[in-house]
């Protein structure tokens, strides 16, 4: 019993602890952001969480909006009101499913990646050696990563709901018959730039900010083994998707008018 | 990988991104860059504008000239007041228009439509259309019928 109290103590003041690391990594990290000579480490990085990641968020993309529009043409269908299908499909791509998909996608491939690699790099020691030469890690490995995430994920999130939105015309106007002038102005009429795409897009930022950062912290704090760098990886992707979830529903809360 | 490839790449990926964005304003949200155009208050009361929304449309023979700009209460008479804001290309509306508050189709949403009337007079900016027709609730309608019945 009394072990179990302490243990609860213990896991409060670890998490608090972590938090604060964590915090301590962000912060530090931020302000030491790539001088222009360094601008080669965040292209390369963008080109690790960003365009590898492409092929996937437009698959799943182009899946998801497919099916959008099957099933929502089937009950749309019974009230004789198809012609709102692009507009629903729109609406829930642009705000919702855009954003959250493709971070749940940016967690599973870049965040992954991005722990196992900085977690190998601890391992090997690279890290330590790079402070014994006077390079500072922060700035040489974990910066660039914050800021390709922070850069590649409103990319990836757009092009996600603009494949989706392809791909459910493809679907609804073009095999299930939905009258294509309907489907794009009722979907034009309905969408507004400002209070449905920007919020999308605002998500995705903060999605992309979350993901790359605790995907860089978990590789920090890796246990320097296989096991331990196996673990961190598995934290990443947990970790990361509840908190697109969770902060996805935050997110929603104060930015929607409740 | 050649750093000059993965500029190269990279660069692509950031114009895709652009023009995602640029495919869901214009051709998602219908986002006119820079078409600010002028426009001119007309306010209306109404009875009852059951539905109304603002940046609901405004229109003349089926065709939008403006849209609700602003619904609010006026204390003193209890009707809705309603502010619409008219494009000002669409200047010459005689002030003894009408203004009803309408249904898109059965189960659509509300619109203004305005009738223009004879007189050679026209409404300036803060003008008032007096004659206004409120819009049909369902309910009210359904109980004048019933009461008929028995």
């Amino acid at each position: 019993m009394l072990a179990s109290i302490r243990q609860l103590g213990q896991n409060g003041i670890d998490l608090i602890t972590a938090l604060g690391r964590a915090g301590n990594i962000w912060w530090q990290a931020i302000w030491r952001r790539p001088r222009l000579a360094n601008a080669h480490l965040v292209f390369r990085q963008i080109y690790q969480l960003g365009v590898l990641s492409v092929v996937i968020t437009v698959l799943s993309g182009f899946s998801i909006g497919a099916v959008l529009a099957l099933q929502g043409y089937n009950q749309l269908v019974k009230y004789g009101s198809e012609s709102a299908l692009g507009l629903g499909v729109a609406l829930v791509l642009v705000m919702e499913i855009g954003p959250v998909v493709s971070g749940l996608l940016f967690a599973g491939r870049a965040g992954s990646a991005v722990t196992a690699e900085i977690g190998l790099m601890k391992a090997t020691e690279q890290l330590s050696s790079m402070e014994m030469i006077g390079v500072d890690p922060l700035q040489r490995i974990v910066a660039p990563r914050l800021w390709a995430g922070f850069i590649s994920m409103p990319i990836l999130a757009l092009m996600f709901s603009v494949v989706g939105i392809w791909g459910s015309s493809l679907i609804g106007v073009d095999w299930l018959g939905v009258y294509e002038g309907a489907f794009w102005s009722a979907m034009q009429d309905g969408v507004d730039f400002k209070s449905h795409v920007l919020k999308g897009i605002i998500k995705s930022v903060v999605f992309g900010l979350i993901v790359t950062w605790i995907a860089v912290y978990q590789g920090y704090e890796a246990e320097p083994t296989s096991e331990g760098i196996s673990r961190a990886t598995t934290r990443t992707v947990v970790h990361s998707s509840v908190a697109v979830l969770v902060l996805d529903f935050f997110l929603t809360l104060v930015m929607f008018n409740f | 990988m050649q750093m000059r490839t993965i500029e190269i790449v990279v660069g692509a990926f950031m114009l895709a991104g652009l023009i995602s964005l640029a495919v869901l304003a214009i051709r998602v949200s219908g986002f006119n860059v820079g078409a600010e155009t002028n426009t001119y208050s007309v306010f209306a009361k109404f009875e009852n504008v059951g539905g109304l929304v603002v940046r609901a449309k405004v229109s003349i023979a089926g065709v939008i000239v403006g849209q609700v700009a602003e619904i609010s209460l006026d204390q003193e008479s209890f009707t809705a007041l309603v502010r619409m804001e008219i494009d000002s290309d669409v200047a010459k509306l005689s002030i003894d228009s009408t203004a009803a508050i309408l249904t898109e189709g059965l189960l659509g949403g509300k619109f203004i439509g305005l009738t223009i009337g004879a007189d050679e007079a026209y409404l300036k900016d803060g003008a008032y259309i007096t004659d206004t027709q409120s819009s049909i609730v369902l309910e009210d309608m359904i109980g004048k019928f019933l009461m008929k019945q028995f």
